[in-house]
């Protein structure tokens, strides 16, 4: 199943606990304001490197662009224009909107 | 997606489940859930609700919204078993993290572990979050 | 929103009819209601409402008719639990017309 948040893990706890709940085989995207979870240094960090393993964690690279993020990206997360958004609805059957 | 479908009086049964993780009455997140589930009800379909983080609190006894004029919907938990909505799960870390209990919650639930939680949303055929 | 006088008490309703504000109803309330949806009172429809009133007050809904059925054959019998009575009382639909009538809204999970 494929995971999507968009609110950044210092203001709410979305990240979290979707990180929390997803399962190895799943992939995780992050939108919007959650790009800053795919970054070095966040609060978030410790918990996406532990999930990486056996879940996909993909950013939304215009998303990241926008807020000034590119480079600070951390190792293993994968880059993803709006085509490789609609691919990975499209490769899982369920997906998830974190709110 | 399929493997886990049944057909039933001619129709596809599919598993969805219903994922509430805001308080109630701050914003309309939990109402508009609830107003779905009711609806989703005439459809048929194998239907479960997960509360999560805050989401627990739509859950609580002893609710009176006589003092900030808004139509109390915790009493419409318990209509849920009429509506043959019977699977309802609590994430069992939600609720110590806010020192509650399930004799703090209105209707009899599941407690489950947030393992198990996700184990429970990756068998969904379709999961909508509120 | 559309203002109606019954027995010297003046009420409001919505643009199809459902009385707005569910304290305002009394008998004469129902009377007028169900004459509007050409409704005759009988024992039989007073059951149904005073039955539909008692499930708002504990679950704060209108029941879907499915569940309305379902609820009516647990507390009253199968006779009277079924859609073939309750559309025989109120026969543009139980949930709705009984609904209109008790003063309650419109069923939730009515399609």
């Amino acid at each position: 199943m494929l995971h999507i948040v968009n609110k950044s893990p210092s203001d709410r706890n979305s990240v979290d606990t979707c990180l929390g709940h997803v399962k190895p085989g799943s992939a995780v995207l992050f939108i919007e304001d959650a790009v800053y979870a795919a970054t070095k240094g966040t609060v978030a960090e410790a918990k996406v490197k532990a999930v990486m393993p056996g879940v996909a964690v993909y950013v939304l690279e215009p998303d990241l662009n926008a807020r000034g993020m590119q480079g600070r990206v951390l190792d293993g997360v994968k880059l993803v224009d709006y085509g490789g958004f609609v691919d990975l609805v499209t490769e899982h059957s369920t997906c998830q909107s974190w709110l | 997606m399929t493997d886990e479908m049944d057909m039933e009086e001619g129709g596809v049964v599919k598993k969805f489940m219903f994922v509430n993780r805001k308080a109630p009455y701050g914003t309309i997140y939990a109402l508009e859930s609830l107003e779905v589930v009711l609806i989703s009800a005439a459809f048929e379909q194998d239907v479960s609700l997960a509360f999560v983080d805050d989401g627990v609190y739509q859950l609580m006894k002893n609710v009176n919204t006589d003092g900030i004029e808004m139509k109390s919907f915790s009493k419409t938990y318990r209509a849920l078993e009429g509506y043959d909505i019977e699977k309802l799960y609590v994430e069992k870390e939600s609720m110590e993290a806010r020192g509650l209990t399930e004799d703090d919650l209105i209707v009899d639930v599941q407690v489950i572990s947030q393992s198990e939680m996700g184990d429970l949303m990756n068998e969904q055929d379709v999961v909508l979050s509120f | 929103m559309p203002m109606v006088e019954v027995a010297g008490k003046s009420f409001e309703v919505d643009e199809e009819g459902y009385l707005t504000n569910l304290a305002d109803w009394d008998e004469n309330i129902a009377k007028y209601l169900a004459q509007e949806e050409k409704v005759e009172m009988g024992d039989d429809h007073w059951e149904i409402i005073n039955f539909l009133r008692e499930y708002y007050n504990e679950y704060q809904i209108a029941p879907a008719i499915r569940v309305l059925t379902k609820a009516v054959a647990k507390k009253l019998g199968p006779d009277k639990g079924n859609n073939k009575y309750l559309y025989e009382l109120f026969p543009y639909g139980p949930a709705k017309q009984a609904c209109k009538i008790a003063g309650l809204p419109k069923p939730t999970g009515c399609i």
